[in-house]
């Protein structure tokens, strides 16, 4: 239980710190494994020890050659999707946001669909959609189907993130701007926007991550190409070799500098607005 | 998670500001329109298909339209569909134990015992980050940890637990249950830290001066106080649970079949009319163990106030 600084430390504080640590050590060990195991020897194998360390597995990787489909092409494809994916979360989000601030007719409703949208088992969602495609008619392609498909995964999270931020907006910022002549653009543009922006960068991180790493909503959606995920579900199920840890790091690496984009961002955001110049 | 309580006030301030020109309810609209435009189209629409479909005659080459109730009859009077529920059963009942006990502790630590904000902000993100990688990779870095000539088997043979390597760490029950935890334990940290923070620590004070010890003020207040949150991840976690497939695949070796296992498995194989009713089978039934949940816990009146 929390003591005043200054004060000694209950004993269930160490046990409970000793816990946290375990945790973060189960969350983040067998990430460190497989970044260390991807960078195995030639000889090596799936596990320690290690024989000798070399880049033979990155090199596979980008050769595009043997049994694994072509990885560079999915990532592209995958960050392509995830910055698409990205940008319409973050409109998407924004505008609707921006609806509920008033009571208006079906505000419940939609509301609750997104909900559900974000608990239903996600292969539904992707069958669901590749169903009605075929009965009408239509293929299934990357940017149609799919992008929809991840839509529906990153909207609800967007959604929620846009509502804290917009919750905690201080309308009689938007009221003076009313009252000195603003027009709606212009408080929107000058006024909301720059208040509500790391919410925004948030909402935009988390479009981007969650379409990234999107797998049981495209399976079926994506068409005849595949994104990156897919591309590891393919190599789990067909040979497993050191190559599908050095995809791991690669994908890992990828989502880290996102992150650090993002949460930097976001402290300099922050920290202007604190401090102003 | 303090949405609908953050709607409220919201909404109370725009009526406040009633604007001149366009009705706000016409504004509302046009600014929710995208959003509800993807949903009918991605995620309404494709459920209506899947119902529909449902009902569905098929053969190899096709779907024909017609009302029939053979896909469900066979669902109901097949033995496999009852091992298969008991195995999703089976897996939601542990994972979600699991996880509500680690979640709360972490959220108990953070929120209660970390003393300064920038470390509870730095703790909290450090526990998140991992959310933001992807999951099939999160799932497969438990490959070598786990496997016969693995990390933890090195170990367990290194200390003489056991002269011959544990087989049933990997391509197991466990193996699956170890990366359900790993995987979707934040989801539950992150609504009940949300909890824990609203809780107000004078509360916490008050008791303690009045002689309350740690366990009465955890049994007494935190633990009522957090309702909410460990509803809210609760049901995550268990939707995400009960909807997985590929986790089951992979980390059991195939053995193991929960629910959407098999329902993907007549996917691959296009059976779509009976996989269509097995899916609106399986939705039932989440949907009756989100409600209980939520029926245990009002969570939205607890948003709400």
């Amino acid at each position: 239980m929390m003591t005043e600084p200054g004060q000694p430390r209950p004993k269930s504080f160490y046990v409970l710190a000793l816990f946290f640590m375990a945790f973060l050590a189960f969350m983040y060990g067998p990430m460190l494994v497989i970044f260390i195991l991807s960078f195995q020897g030639e000889n090596g194998g799936m596990s320690f020890p290690m024989i000798g360390t070399s880049l033979l597995w990155f090199k596979q990787l980008l050769s595009n050659t043997g049994r694994m489909g072509d990885i560079p092409s999915a990532l592209v494809r995958s960050l392509e999707m995830a910055v698409l994916a990205s940008a319409l979360t973050v409109a998407i989000c924004v505008s609707a946001g921006l609806a509920f601030r008033r009571r208006f007719l079906g505000a419940g409703l939609l509301f609750y669909t997104a909900v559900a949208s974000l608990v239903m088992p996600s292969l539904f969602v992707g069958f669901g959609i590749a169903l009605g495609f075929k009965e009408l008619g239509w293929k299934t392609s990357l940017f149609t189907s799919g992008l929809g498909a991840q839509l529906t995964w990153t909207l609800p999270f967007g959604l929620m993130i846009t509502f804290a931020t917009i919750g905690r907006f201080d309308r009689r910022y938007e009221e003076a701007a009313t009252d000195l002549g603003a027009s709606a653009w212009q408080r929107f543009k000058d006024i909301i926007l720059p208040i509500i922006m790391p919410g925004v960068v948030g909402v935009a991180l988390f479009g981007f991550t969650l379409s990234y790493d999107e797998f049981p909503r495209s399976q079926l959606t994506v068409g005849t190409v595949n994104t990156l995920p897919l591309e590891i579900w393919a190599m789990t199920t067909a040979a497993i070799s050191p190559v599908l840890f050095a995809l791991g790091t690669v994908t890992t690496i990828v989502s880290f500098l996102v992150l650090t984009v993002a949460i930097a961002t976001i402290g300099a955001l922050v920290r202007r607005r604190t401090k102003p110049a | 998670m303090t949405l609908t309580a953050e709607l409220g006030v919201a909404a109370g301030a725009a009526r406040r500001t009633q604007r001149r020109g366009w009705p706000g309810w016409l504004v509302s609209w046009i600014q929710a329109a995208p959003l509800a435009l993807v949903l009918l189209t991605f995620f309404v629409a494709p459920l209506i298909f899947v119902v529909v479909v449902s009902f569905f005659d098929y053969d190899r080459l096709a779907l024909y339209p017609a009302f029939m109730l053979d896909n469900y009859v066979e669902i109901f009077t097949s033995p496999i569909t009852l091992k298969l529920y008991l195995k999703t059963f089976e897996y939601a009942v542990i994972v979600e134990t699991l996880t509500v006990v680690i979640g709360f502790l972490v959220a108990y630590f953070l929120t209660f015992h970390v003393r300064t904000f920038s470390w509870r902000i730095g703790l909290l993100v450090a526990c998140t980050i991992p959310f933001f990688t992807s999951n099939m990779i999160r799932m497969i870095s438990w490959m070598p940890f786990l496997g016969r000539e693995g990390i933890l088997n090195d170990v367990v043979l290194a200390m003489k637990l056991s002269k011959t390597p544990l087989d049933f760490l990997l391509f197991s029950d466990f193996a699956v249950i170890v990366a359900y935890v790993h995987i979707l334990t934040m989801m539950m940290v992150a609504p009940i830290v949300n909890s824990m923070s609203k809780i107000d620590k004078a509360l916490i004070a008050a008791a303690r001066d009045a002689g309350a010890n740690e366990c009465q003020i955890v049994r007494d207040i935190v633990i009522p106080l957090s309702k909410t949150g460990i509803a809210l991840g609760s049901a995550l976690v268990l939707t995400q649970t009960m909807g997985d497939y590929f986790i089951v695949h992979v980390l059991s070796g195939g053995k193991s079949a929960g629910v959407v296992t098999a329902i993907s498995t007549q996917l691959n194989a296009f059976e779509y009319p009976p996989a269509a009713a097995s899916s609106v089978v399986l939705l039932l039934v989440v949907v009756v163990m989100v409600s209980v949940i939520f029926r245990i816990v009002d969570v939205r009146k607890e948003l709400a106030g």
